[in-house]
C-alpha cells in the first residue's frame, strides 16, 4: 500500500501536465497546412537564395500563396525538385536550366603583381575598399575569399590567389556572384563549353603591362569564330551562347589564352 | 533587512554562484548556442523563463504536496516532470509569437529540458531552505547569471573563433580554453558581493 501513495501522486501530477499541454497546443496552435509542410520539404535545404527569394522558407511560401508560379527556380535541387514541386501544386513542370558558377579572372599572384601591400581585414569586401583592391588590375579576383565563405557547398577554393569553382560541387545557386564586390563570378548554363575567363575592360596595352592573360581585346577569337557568336565589348571578348556552337576554335587562337573550355560541367579548366 | 538579502540572493546568483561559469551546470547550450550574440540572448532569456516558472511550480510541490506526505526522495521525478512540461509549454508559446526565435534555438529549445542548471536550481532552492519568494528571486539571479554568461561568451567567441592562432586550437579546443579563462574572471566576483552591502 505504501507504494500506492507516491505513484498516484506521480500520477496526478503528469495528468495535469497533460492537461495544461493538451490545452495550450491546442489554443496557441500554428495552422500549417500539409502543402506547404511538403513544399517546403522537397525543396533542397541549402537556404542559398538562388530562387530569389530569402531562402527555401521564403520560396515555399511564395508558392503555397500564389505570389510565384515557377517551380524550377530552385537550382541546387534540379529537375527532379521541379517536377516533385509540380507534382504538389498540380502544374505542369518546367525544366530547370542547371547553372554552373565561373570565376572571369585568369590572373594568379604571379602573372598580376600587388601594387601595396594589404594588411586589413583579409575580405575581398574590405580590401576593394583601399583603391579598388591590391592588385594592379582592378577587374581581378582579389583572392580574399569572400565567395568560397559564402558558398553553401564548399565548392570553391582559393588556389595561387584567385578563386576557381570545384564543378562537381557547385549548386548553381549564385550566391559567390552576389558576394563577389568586383562582380567577375557568373553563371553559364551547364552545357556551356567555353568561357571568357577575363572581366578586364581596359585597353589591350594598358592590360599587358599589368596581366600576361588578360583579354587585349585583339579580335582574334571575333574573327575566328564560324558562328560569329563573339564580340568584343569594351576591350572584352564576349560569347553569345545564343549562337556558340561550342566548337572551341576560339581558346585555340586567343594569343593570352583567356578563353578556356569548360569540364563537362561548364565550369573552366584550369 | 529583507530586501538587502534578496539582492544578496540575486547578485549572488548572477555572480558569485554563477551556474554556468562556477558551478558548471548548463553547459551544453552554454558551448552551443553561444555562436551568435541574438541566439545567446534569445536562450538565455528562454532558459531563465522557464527557470522562474519551474521555481514557481515546483517549490509549492514540494512544500505543500511531498514534505507533509514525506515524498521528499520524489523530489528530482516530479521536478523532472514539471519542468518538461514547461519546457514544451514554452516551446508552443514561442512557435506561435516568436517564430524566429524558435527558429534560431533549434534543438537547443527542446534540449532545456535535460539543461542541468533548470533542475539544479530548483533542487538548491530547497536544500538551501528558501522561502517562496526568496526561490523565485534566486531563479532569477540564476537565470540573469546564466544569460549574462551566454552573453559575454558570445562575445569572446566571435572575436576569439576567427583569429585562433593554430589549426589545431581551431573550433572546440579554443572555445573551451576561452571558457575556461572567462570561468576564472568570475572567482573575482567571491566574496565582492557580501562585502558590497555590509
Amino acid at each position: 500500500m505504501i507504494i500506492l501513495i507516491p505513484v498516484l501522486i506521480c500520477l496526478g501530477i503528469a495528468v495535469v501536465c497533460a492537461v495544461i499541454l493538451t490545452v495550450t497546443s491546442v489554443f496557441f496552435s500554428v495552422k500549417e497546412d500539409e502543402k506547404a509542410v511538403r513544399l517546403r520539404d522537397c525543396l533542397a535545404g541549402a537556404n542559398c537564395g538562388a530562387c530569389g527569394y530569402s531562402g527555401c522558407d521564403g520560396y515555399a511560401k511564395a508558392l503555397y500563396d500564389g505570389s510565384c508560379d515557377k517551380v524550377n527556380l530552385c537550382t541546387p535541387g534540379g529537375d527532379a525538385v521541379a517536377k516533385e514541386l509540380s507534382e504538389i501544386l498540380g502544374v505542369e513542370a518546367q525544366d530547370v536550366v542547371e547553372q554552373v558558377a565561373y570565376v572571369a579572372c585568369n590572373g594568379n599572384c604571379d602573372a598580376i603583381p600587388r601594387r601595396y601591400n594589404y594588411q586589413g581585414i583579409q575580405s575581398c569586401k574590405a580590401a576593394n575598399m583601399n583603391y579598388s583592391g591590391d592588385k594592379f588590375c582592378t577587374y581581378a579576383c582579389l583572392g580574399y575569399g569572400d565567395c568560397a565563405a559564402v558558398c553553401p557547398n564548399d565548392a570553391i577554393e582559393i588556389k595561387d590567389g584567385v578563386a576557381q569553382v570545384i564543378s562537381r560541387k557547385c549548386i548553381g545557386c549564385g550566391m559567390c556572384a552576389r558576394a563577389c564586390p568586383n562582380g567577375i563570378i557568373h553563371l553559364i548554363a551547364d552545357v556551356s563549353r567555353v568561357a571568357v575567363v577575363c572581366s578586364n575592360k581596359d585597353k589591350g596595352a594598358l592590360t599587358r603591362k599589368y596581366c600576361n592573360s588578360g583579354c587585349i581585346g585583339c579580335g582574334m577569337c571575333k574573327r575566328h569564330c564560324p558562328e560569329g557568336a563573339i564580340s568584343i565589348e569594351n576591350n572584352l571578348a564576349v560569347i553569345d551562347y545564343e549562337k556558340c556552337s561550342r566548337c572551341g576554335k576560339c581558346t585555340e587562337v586567343c594569343p593570352v589564352g583567356c578563353i578556356k573550355e569548360a569540364d563537362y560541367t561548364g565550369a573552366t579548366k584550369h | 533587512m529583507i530586501y538587502k538579502e534578496l539582492i544578496l540572493i540575486l547578485m549572488g546568483g548572477v555572480l558569485v554562484n554563477n551556474y554556468v561559469l562556477q558551478q558548471f551546470l548548463g553547459i551544453c547550450p552554454f558551448l552551443g548556442v553561444s555562436k551568435k550574440f541574438d541566439q545567446a540572448s534569445g536562450m538565455g532569456i528562454a532558459v531563465t523563463f522557464v527557470m522562474l516558472f519551474a521555481t514557481a511550480a515546483t517549490w509549492p510541490i514540494y512544500s505543500y504536496l511531498l514534505k507533509p506526505m514525506k515524498l521528499e526522495f520524489l523530489q528530482i521525478i516530479v521536478f523532472i516532470l514539471v519542468i518538461a512540461t514547461l519546457v514544451q509549454f514554452v516551446e508552443i508559446i514561442l512557435k506561435r509569437f516568436i517564430p524566429a526565435l524558435f527558429k534560431a534555438l533549434g534543438v537547443y529549445l527542446p534540449l532545456i529540458t535535460t539543461n542541468c542548471a533548470v533542475l539544479g536550481v530548483t533542487l538548491n532552492n530547497i536544500t538551501d531552505g528558501y522561502g517562496f519568494l526568496e526561490s523565485m528571486v534566486s531563479s532569477l539571479g540564476v537565470g540573469l547569471g546564466f544569460w549574462l554568461a551566454m552573453v559575454l561568451f558570445a562575445g569572446v567567441r566571435s572575436r576569439i573563433e576567427p583569429k585562433a592562432p593554430t589549426k589545431a586550437l581551431r573550433g572546440l579546443p579554443v572555445t573551451l580554453a576561452a571558457a575556461s579563462i572567462v570561468a576564472m574572471a568570475f572567482y573575482g566576483f567571491s566574496g565582492v558581493v557580501e562585502n558590497l552591502l555590509a
